[in-house]
């Protein structure tokens, strides 16, 4: 059976740096941090008190009137927005059968905040207080639910769960619908809003955050000697995937081609990576193969690389592993340095941003990096931006429950 | 702030219609064209604001605004 191939025409980020794909791009190849102190955070109370926050950002009315926007939380908000953009870039309204056009999309741990509010109604007000729309505001798959009500989008609609590999999950899914003919458009990415007391808590509970309350734009610091955690961040990143001989006979202008993907798990730890990569170096290498390239195609890597001293070292260790020689060659960068960890929203984000360095010809930072560990050894773009005209770029993304996905992007 | 305009600016906020379109005969389902999710906040609303408890199966019976005020009248403390 001759499968599809699947071509991006619509792209759209939101994070700490940043509010539109512009803006977002604008100041990650500048190497600007958008990790800062929460603003009225309890000093006395919180170990951790920053992150990357998305700054300024009010859902416009068009998109959620008055009324309707404090009844679905924050990371719908998110989803509706980025959506908007990058199907308005795609101009995909009307352009197929609406059955054709789907969204399948991740989140990590979805409405966490609504659920935090409406714990505390529940134990102060007793069960006649808790709203009706307490279920449909946090519920993960409202976020694509929301896209089809908004666009009339009747194909393929859920939400894809997996931690920090949520988003690169939904693509990768996505994907498949798109080469099996299924659907002709997906609207896929992530997207997540979880700065809450609750999940503060519990990430700093297992130790998993840095504490670098003194000098935040500074915490998140990838491959560098001194990293000590992840610094949590909120956002979104969407891409919109079509079937690429319709988009090019539609006349849509196509921006790259998602062209492998991996997916495995490590069956190893809840937590922690596995040691010797046995399931991040099989996923990468499943990707590759599902692209048809060899291990040398590959120009530019956009790593987990979230900060951990474990995590990237084992990352580290597994590119050596799938790329032998050329792990040297190739530039990675961890833009987690600049936005902080989106969770479940990361994949979404950073295959954005492997796309944008496709299209621009520019590979964004890894900053922080003063004085690399000499156990990650490899380009990690550090701290400045480099022109590099490139072909094939990487995304990994791990996450929680040793679950691991790889996508490789073409530039076209 | 008479009790009916009460129940109408809460009536207002739930249906995002402007207070000044609603009156005593205004019915939530055919004039505002509110669901049932919004018709159970909404005396989650008039339920806070006045202190009375309006039980389930009276709601079906508070159509329009006039209804609610009537009710609130008679059952308020």
């Amino acid at each position: 059976m001759e499968l599809n191939r699947v071509a991006v025409t619509g792209i759209s980020a939101m994070c700490g740096v940043g509010n539109s794909m512009d803006e977002v791009w604008a100041n990650l190849i500048e190497g600007k941090s958008g990790i800062s102190t929460i603003p009225d955070i309890d000093l006395e109370k919180w170990p951790v008190q920053f992150a990357g926050q998305v700054k300024g950002f009010e859902i416009s009315e068009d998109l959620l009137d008055k009324k309707e926007q404090p009844r679905f939380d924050r990371f719908i908000h998110f989803a509706l927005h980025c959506a908007d953009e990058a199907i308005k870039q795609a101009n995909l309204i009307g352009a197929y059968d609406p059955y054709m056009v789907g969204s399948i999309f991740g989140t990590g741990l979805g409405g966490l905040p609504e659920i935090e509010k409406t714990a505390s109604i529940l134990e102060n007000k007793g069960p006649r207080r808790v709203s009706p729309f307490f279920i449909p505001a946090f519920i993960p798959n409202m976020a694509p639910g929301k896209i089809s009500m908004r666009y009339n989008f009747r194909g393929v609609n859920y939400a894809t769960s997996s931690a920090c590999a949520s988003a690169s999950h939904a693509i990768g899914a996505a994907v498949s619908e798109i080469m099996l003919g299924r659907q002709d458009a997906i609207v896929t990415g992530g997207s997540e809003a979880v700065l809450t007391n609750l999940s503060f808590a519990g990430f700093a509970s297992m130790k998993a955050l840095s504490k670098w309350n003194d000098k935040p734009s500074q915490a998140s610091r990838p491959f560098d000697i001194d990293r000590n955690g992840f610094v949590m961040g909120e956002g979104a990143g969407i891409i919109i995937l079509e079937n690429y001989e319709k988009a090019k006979a539609r006349g849509a202008k196509i921006l790259a081609e998602v062209v492998g993907f991996g997916a495995t798990a490590d069956a190893y730890h809840i937590t922690s990576p596995h040691p010797e990569g046995e399931g991040t170096v099989p996923c990468m290498l499943q990707a590759l193969k599902n692209a048809n390239i060899k291990p040398e195609d590959i120009d530019y890597i956009n790593a987990h690389g979230t900060s951990t001293p474990l995590g990237d070292i084992a990352e580290t260790n597994a590119i050596k592993k799938v790329f032998g020689d050329h792990a040297k060659k190739l530039n990675v960068s961890s833009t987690k340095s600049m936005h902080g960890h989106l969770l479940g929203a990361a994949g979404g984000l950073e295959s954005v941003i492997c796309i944008k360095a496709l299209i621009e010809g520019v590979i964004p930072p890894t900053i922080n990096l003063d004085n690399q560990d000499p156990e990650c050894d490899l380009n990690y773009t550090p701290n400045k931006a480099i022109k590099r005209d490139i072909t094939y770029a990487l995304n990994n993304s791990f996450g929680f429950g040793g679950t691991n996905s790889t996508t490789i992007f073409k530039k076209c | 702030m008479e009790m009916q305009d009460k129940v109408i600016a809460i009536v207002s906020e739930a249906a995002n219609v402007e207070a000044a379109n609603i009156s005593a005969g205004t019915s939530f389902v055919d004039d505002l064209n509110l669901d049932s999710l919004d018709m159970v906040e909404m005396m989650m609303k008039m339920e806070e604001e006045f202190g009375v408890e309006i039980p389930e199966d009276k709601t079906e019976d508070l159509k329009t605004i006039s209804d609610v005020t009537n009710f609130i009248k008679n059952n308020a403390n």
